[in-house]
C-alpha cells in the first residue's frame, strides 16, 4: 500500500488516539491542581510536621518513573486480596481509571513543587503590606498570596502540561489505545512500522507546538510577565 | 521491613547496575550533543542556527518512549539491509545500544538549552580579552569557555540526569534487563506485583538520593573559589 493509502485508511484510527490521549492529559492536569493545591499549600508552612506528609508525597513521585508508578497501579495492587473485593475494584482493575488516577497522581507531586515555588516566590513585603492592612492570615493567603503565586506559577504550570503529555505515551502498556498504542496496533497489523512511528512523532509534535502556542497567548493576555516578581 | 523478595534479590541487584550503566552511556552522548547543539545555536551561521533549533524542537516536542521504541524497531530495516551488503544480515542495533541513543538524544536537546543558557552568561569581554591576546578560536573555547560553562551549566544537567535515570525506565519496553523488567519478570514469576514494583521504587529513590549527594559535591568543587550570590 502506498503512503497515501495508508494515511486515508488509518487517519480516523489515529485521531481517535489523539482523543484519548488529549482526554487522559486534560482531565489528569486538572485533577491534579485540585490535589496539588492543599499539598503545595502544605509544603510551604513554616511548620515541619505540616510539610512532612507532602514532601514524602512529593518525593515518592518525583523520585520514581511514572511507568513503574502505573504498573504499581495496575498491576500491583491486585496483589492484596482486600482491593479485589473493595466496591473500587471495578475502576482499579480498568486500565483507563489506572491510567488517569496514575497520571493525576504523578502531575499532582510536580504541581505541587510548582506551587511551593511560586508562593515563595511572592514578594515578602506585599504579605507583610497586607497583614499591616489589617487582613487575617488566611486572608492574606487567599486574597494576595495565592492568586500573586497563580501567575507567577502559570509558566511552570504550562511547561508540565506539555511534559504530562508527553509522559502519557506510556499508558499503551496497559493496553490504552492512545496515539502511542494506535501506532503500535496498526504498525503490527499493516507492517508498516516506521510509517506509523513517523506519523505519531508528528501528531505529538504538533500537538505539543500548538499547546506551546495556546499557552503563551494566555499568557501575554494575562501579562504574566509584568506579574513576575523580581 | 524487609519484604520477601524469593531469591530475586540479586536480579534486582544486577537490574540496578545496568540502570546505572544505561544512565551513564546515555548522559556522555547526550552531554556531546548537548555542547554541540549549543555551539550550533548560538553560532553566527544561519544554517547552523536552524539545524540546532530544529533538533530541540523535534525531539523535545515527541515522547521518550516513542523514541526509544522508534530507534529501536525502526533501525532494524535500515541496519539489516546495510548488514547484508556486507555480509552480515542480522545487524541490529541491541536494546542497551538504542536506549543508550534514544535517551541520549533527549538529553541533547535538553542540555542544548542548559549550555546555550551557560555560554551566555560568560561575558563577551573575556573572549575578546582572548583574541586580545591572540589566542585561537578552538583556544578560546578550551582555556576560558569551556572550564566556567560546566560550572553554570552543572545545576541544569543535574536536573536533567534525574530525568534521564527515571526515562530508563521505558528501555525496559525493549526488554533490555534493567530495573523495572528484572521487577516485571519477578513479578510474573512470584505473583506479588506489588513488592516487586515497590522494590524497584525503593531503588529508584535510593539512586535518587545517591545521585543528589553526588551533584552537591560536584557543585561545591565547580564552585570552588568563586563569591556566590546569598539571599
Amino acid at each position: 500500500m502506498s503512503g497515501w493509502d495508508l494515511l486515508v485508511k488509518w487517519t480516523p484510527k489515529m485521531l481517535q488516539g489523539v482523543g484519548l490521549t488529549l482526554e487522559l492529559v486534560a482531565i489528569a492536569v486538572v485533577a491534579g491542581l485540585l490535589v496539588a493545591l492543599p499539598l503545595g499549600i502544605a509544603r510551604a508552612s513554616r511548620h515541619w510536621h505540616v510539610r512532612a506528609l507532602p514532601s514524602a508525597y512529593i518525593f515518592f513521585f518525583r523520585g520514581t518513573p511514572l511507568l513503574l508508578q502505573l504498573f504499581i497501579v495496575y498491576y500491583g495492587l491486585a496483589q492484596f486480596p482486600a482491593v479485589r473485593q473493595s466496591v473500587l475494584w471495578p475502576f482499579l482493575r480498568d486500565p483507563y481509571w489506572c491510567a488517569l488516577l496514575t497520571m493525576t497522581l504523578h502531575t499532582a507531586a510536580y504541581i505541587a513543587e510548582i506551587m511551593r515555588g511560586a508562593i515563595h516566590a511572592v514578594p515578602i513585603g506585599e504579605v507583610e503590606a497586607a497583614r499591616a492592612l489589617g487582613m487575617s492570615r488566611r486572608q492574606a493567603l487567599l486574597h494576595i498570596i495565592l492568586p500573586r503565586a497563580a501567575r507567577i506559577g502559570l509558566p511552570a504550570y504550562t511547561n508540565e502540561v506539555i511534559l504530562m503529555l508527553k509522559a502519557s505515551a506510556v499508558v499503551y502498556t496497559v493496553t490504552l489505545y492512545d496515539i502511542m498504542g494506535m501506532a503500535r496496533t496498526i504498525s503490527s497489523r499493516t507492517y508498516e512500522q516506521m510509517f506509523f512511528f513517523i506519523y505519531a512523532g508528528m501528531l505529538y509534535l504538533v500537538i505539543t507546538i500548538g499547546l506551546t502556542w495556546i499557552f503563551r497567548g494566555i499568557e501575554r493576555w494575562l501579562r504574566i510577565d509584568a506579574a513576575r516578581a523580581r | 521491613m524487609i519484604p520477601d523478595l524469593q531469591g530475586f534479590g540479586p536480579a534486582l541487584a544486577a537490574g540496578t547496575w545496568m540502570t546505572l550503566q544505561l544512565s551513564l552511556a546515555a548522559v556522555s552522548v547526550g552531554l556531546v550533543l548537548g555542547l554541540l547543539g549549543a555551539l550550533a545555536k548560538t553560532s553566527g551561521n544561519l544554517a547552523l542556527r536552524l539545524l540546532g533549533g530544529g533538533y530541540t524542537t523535534v525531539v523535545r516536542g515527541v515522547p521518550e518512549t516513542l523514541w526509544v521504541l522508534m530507534i529501536y524497531y525502526g533501525t532494524v530495516t535500515g541496519l539489516n539491509a546495510v548488514g547484508a551488503l556486507f555480509g552480515y544480515p542480522e545487524l541490529a542495533l541491541d536494546p542497551f545500544a538504542a536506549g543508550t541513543l534514544a535517551l541520549g538524544l533527549c538529553f541533547g536537546a535538553y542540555a542544548t538549552e542548559v549550555f546555550r543558557g551557560a555560554l551566555l552568561a560568560i561575558p563577551k569581554g573575556q573572549r575578546e580579552a582572548g583574541l586580545a591576546l591572540g589566542m585561537s578560536h578552538g583556544r578560546i573555547f578550551w582555556r576560558i569557555t569551556l572550564p566556567q560553562l560546566w560550572r553554570t551549566a552543572l545545576p541544569g544537567l543535574g536536573n536533567l540526569y534525574m530525568i534521564l535515570l527515571k526515562d530508563t525506565a521505558l528501555v525496559s519496553l525493549i526488554s533490555l534487563e534493567e530495573i523495572m523488567r528484572k521487577a516485571s519478570v519477578a513479578s510474573n514469576a512470584t505473583k506479588a506485583p506489588f513488592t516487586f514494583y515497590m522494590s524497584a521504587a525503593v531503588i529508584y529513590l535510593g539512586l535518587t538520593v545517591i545521585i543528589m549527594l553526588v551533584l552537591h559535591q560536584l557543585e561545591k568543587r565547580a564552585g570552588r573559589g568563586i563569591a556566590r550570590n546569598e539571599l
